[in-house]
């Protein structure tokens, strides 16, 4: 490498380490930010108890089994649809006109506002369907929005898969369905894992999508069809209506908490599982 | 009583869309002998291969007229059971394909596949098959570990072993040995010659000495046409066509 060349090459280097660090910084201080001014307010009170006044006192229990009650509805309905859909545009469609339209509208969800998805999760499911303001409401809602990012990482790692593996399958005598079960998405654990994260992320964090579908009770919703109030739309309503900037640091912190150990335990997961397939 | 022909094809036309790819391939496969397939890049030699068990399925432009007899059925038949088939006829390919699964997960997926749940059977599979593909004392102690983690020649040979643990009649290999070195081309090629006292094996290879070496007939491809076949001895000795003459001798292709 001739010497301009190399140095070329160490301002770049240069800046993109500095854009790294400056990413890296940012998140931190946000994350310092929120959990200093969070963490010492998340008691045990706070997490056991139910909201009093509004929830300017109290704690937020209730609001923490709304946000998982939506979240795993919604994840429960989006895994196997969104992995099977997945499966059936790469493994089995031929590519044909009927799949390209979906695989567009897909793609066009996966761009949509929330509120958007709000709006229609309140038409459709809290009105049309007679469903009401419930968690079923939002988990659907939810659903709809992280359905595209489960699809698109299940695809993308099904593409990673070698043809040479379906072939070796094929050859001693497998179906489709055997080679696609028991070869081809063992390979693509952790793709769909980080699909899964990332869906996850968007639904727990979700606030517009819900507001609109689930009410704001809070009561402890026991019943699908009970109304409830998630976390990020608790801290909305705190925050704008001047309730108490204590809880809402403390909500955002446990929700950052919350969303950690969801990814590590998913990670742990993807890991396990897919350890002897990358090995 | 088995018939002495495994295949017997006739007037087998393939396309891809537009372009024929076999013309007129007419060819019988003797039972328990090595048939090794011989031609030029691109002549046509993989797409036959995989005629004879259907892996040409998977390609949507593919085009199948002609008859293929196995066994006496034509595999190319609406009744035809192409699972049934598969297990029957199985492949090894160019690259060793072992799943990224264990050596022991590799050798029993066949058999699982098909229904065998006992742990002793699958036990008893996975030495035997592997013993036959020379590889039990290599891999013994590490049945457990990631089939990626063997040699390129060890996993050619643990594939050979993942298609025989099925029990099937033939064995197809499609250049089974062009992305290994010399030692283990050696092994594998050891290795079929005492494989074919229980299968019958069609070879697809770039290598004329090991065409001659190891097989008992061959088939000349040519642009989808086989040029010539005979038994290998007569084949390399003395052919009948010039054009097999250029190629063996490397005069051409
Ligand atoms: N999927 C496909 N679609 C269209 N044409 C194909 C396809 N596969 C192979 N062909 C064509 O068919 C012809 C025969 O190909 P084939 O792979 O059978 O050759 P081959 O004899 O195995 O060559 P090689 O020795 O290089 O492996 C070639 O001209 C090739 O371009
Ligand atoms: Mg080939």
């Amino acid at each position: 490498m001739s010497s301009s060349k190399r140095r070329k090459d160490i301002a770049y280097y240069g800046v993109i380490a500095a854009l790294s660090v400056f990413t890296l910084f940012c998140l931190i201080v946000i994350i310092v930010y929120i959990t200093s001014n969070g963490l010492p307010h998340i008691t045990w009170e706070f997490l056991t108890e139910r909201p009093r006044s509004m929830g300017k006192e109290g704690g937020i229990f209730p609001i923490i089994v709304a946000t998982l009650y939506a979240t795993a509805i919604a994840l429960v309905i989006a895994c196997p649809i969104g992995i099977g859909a997945a499966v059936f545009f790469k493994e089995y469609s031929k590519g044909g006109r009927f799949i390209q339209i979906v695989r567009i509208f897909t793609e066009v969800l996966a761009g949509i506002p929330s509120i958007v998805f709000g709006l229609f999760g309140f038409a459709f499911f809290v009105v049309f369907l007679g469903l009401g303001w419930s968690v079923l409401s939002g988990g659907l809602t939810l659903f709809m929005m992280i359905l595209p990012t489960i699809v698109r990482s299940t695809e993308e790692s099904l593409e990673t898969v070698p043809m040479s593996y379906r072939e070796g399958s094929l050859s001693v005598g497998a179906t489709r369905w055997q080679t696609t079960v028991k070869v081809v998405l063992p390979c693509c654990v952790k793709g769909i894992v980080t699909g899964v994260i990332l869906g996850v992320g968007r639904a727990v964090g979700e606030t517009a999508a819900v507001m609109l579908t689930m009410g704001g009770a809070l009561r402890l919703p026991l019943s699908p069809f009970d109304a409830g109030r998630t976390m990020s739309m608790h801290m909305f309503v705190l925050t704008s209506e001047g309730l108490s900037m204590e809880k809402t640091f403390a909500t955002a912190a446990l929700l950052i908490i919350i969303i950690l150990i969801i990814n590590s335990a998913a990670n742990l997961i993807g890991r396990k599982v897919g350890a002897i397939n990358s090995a | 009583m088995q018939k002495e022909n495994v295949f017997e094809i006739e007037n087998l036309n393939l396309h891809y869309g537009a372009f024929q790819a076999l013309i007129d391939v007419g060819i019988i496969i003797p039972r328990q002998r090595i048939t090794a397939l011989i031609g030029p890049s691109g002549c046509g030699k993989s797409t036959f291969i995989r005629t004879l068990n259907r892996m040409n399925d998977l390609i949507p432009s593919c085009r199948v007229e002609g008859k293929v007899m196995f066994d006496g059925e034509d595999i190319y038949d609406k009744a035809c059971d192409v699972i049934a088939l598969r297990k029957k006829v199985g492949m090894v390919f160019q690259r060793p394909n072992p799943f990224p699964k264990t050596v022991y997960e590799n050798v029993v997926y066949g058999p699982k596949i098909h229904g065998e749940k006992n742990k002793d059977r699958l036990d008893e599979i996975v030495e035997r098959t592997l013993k036959e593909v020379a590889l039990w004392d290599e891999v013994k102690n590490r049945l457990n570990k990631s089939a990626l983690g063997l040699s390129g020649g060890q996993q050619q040979r643990l594939c050979i072993a993942r298609a025989l643990a099925v029990g099937p009649e033939v064995v197809l290999m499609d250049e089974p040995t062009s992305a290994l070195d010399p030692i283990a081309t050696l092994k594998i090629e050891e290795l079929m010659s005492g494989l074919c006292e229980n299968y019958t094996i069609v070879i697809v290879t770039h290598n004329m000495q090991q065409a001659a070496r190891i097989s008992d007939f061959t088939a000349f491809f040519l642009n989808g046409v086989i040029v010539e076949t005979d038994t290998t001895e007569k084949i390399f000795a003395n052919p009948a066509n010039t054009k097999t003459e250029e190629y063996i001798t490397g005069r051409f292709g």
